[in-house]
């Protein structure tokens, strides 16, 4: 799955891409968020905030499944316009 | 018509494009432009600042916006642009333009599209103040 991260998220963990194989328990967003904020510190920090999330470039919820699902993001509140 | 640009825009062109073949049905025509000010929300001085974006999402999200404006009001033409990368002060940052037979349909779609376009297109600011120190700004 590709799991990408934007903005003060993208900064803090240094990386604004990962290629990652789930493990078969992480079945939602949520999960998937905690398991990356458990993978190391500088997860953990980035990842501490408030954080939104995309699945397949849409806003979600923790709650929605990943089955399937090709790219996530993850990213703070956003401050456009 | 939707971009998301490094670029900057022009207005006038914009608006030239949105109102071609629309002569004599449209009403009224809405606008705003963001604008690169000088000081943060908190009211710290803002030197420049960078936007970052999700490309693809960012394109997307914008023509959600489109879409549920054009359920909601009667519209006949919009425009809107949103740039990305470094940005001086005075700098345009985004254009939403409206176009319907009514001033009330014009005006209600942009201010629908600028407000919701600032809690969900995926875009950040980073400001740098005059000492050369950077801020993200914070979303709600």
């Amino acid at each position: 799955m590709r799991v990408l991260y934007f903005a003060a998220v993208r900064r803090s963990i240094g990386t604004g891409e990962e290629l990652l194989d789930l493990p078969e328990d992480v079945k939602t967003a949520g999960e998937l968020l905690a398991w990356l904020r458990g993978r190391d510190e500088l997860h953990e920090a980035g990842l501490s905030g408030r954080v939104c999330i995309a699945v397949n470039q849409e806003h979600v919820d923790e709650s929605t499944r990943l089955d399937g699902v090709e790219e996530v993001a993850f990213f703070p509140p956003v401050t456009g316009g | 018509m939707i971009r998301v640009q490094r670029e900057p825009f022009d207005v006038g062109e914009a608006y030239g494009r949105l109102i071609s073949g629309l002569e004599g049905k449209v009403g009224g025509v809405a606008m705003f432009v963001g604008l690169v000010r000088d000081f943060s929300q908190a009211g710290e001085d803002v030197r420049r600042m960078t936007l970052e974006h999700y490309p693809g999402m960012a394109e997307k999200e914008l023509e959600r916006l489109v879409e549920e404006a054009s359920r909601k009001w009667e519209l006949l033409g919009h425009v809107l642009i949103h740039r990305y990368g470094a940005l001086e002060l005075g700098e345009p940052i985004v254009l939403v333009m409206t176009a319907a037979a009514r001033r009330e349909a014009a005006l209600s779609a942009c201010s629908f599209l600028i407000e919701w376009l600032k809690t969900r297109a995926p875009f950040w600011k980073l400001e740098e103040d005059s000492k050369g120190r950077e801020r993200w700004v914070e979303g709600e």
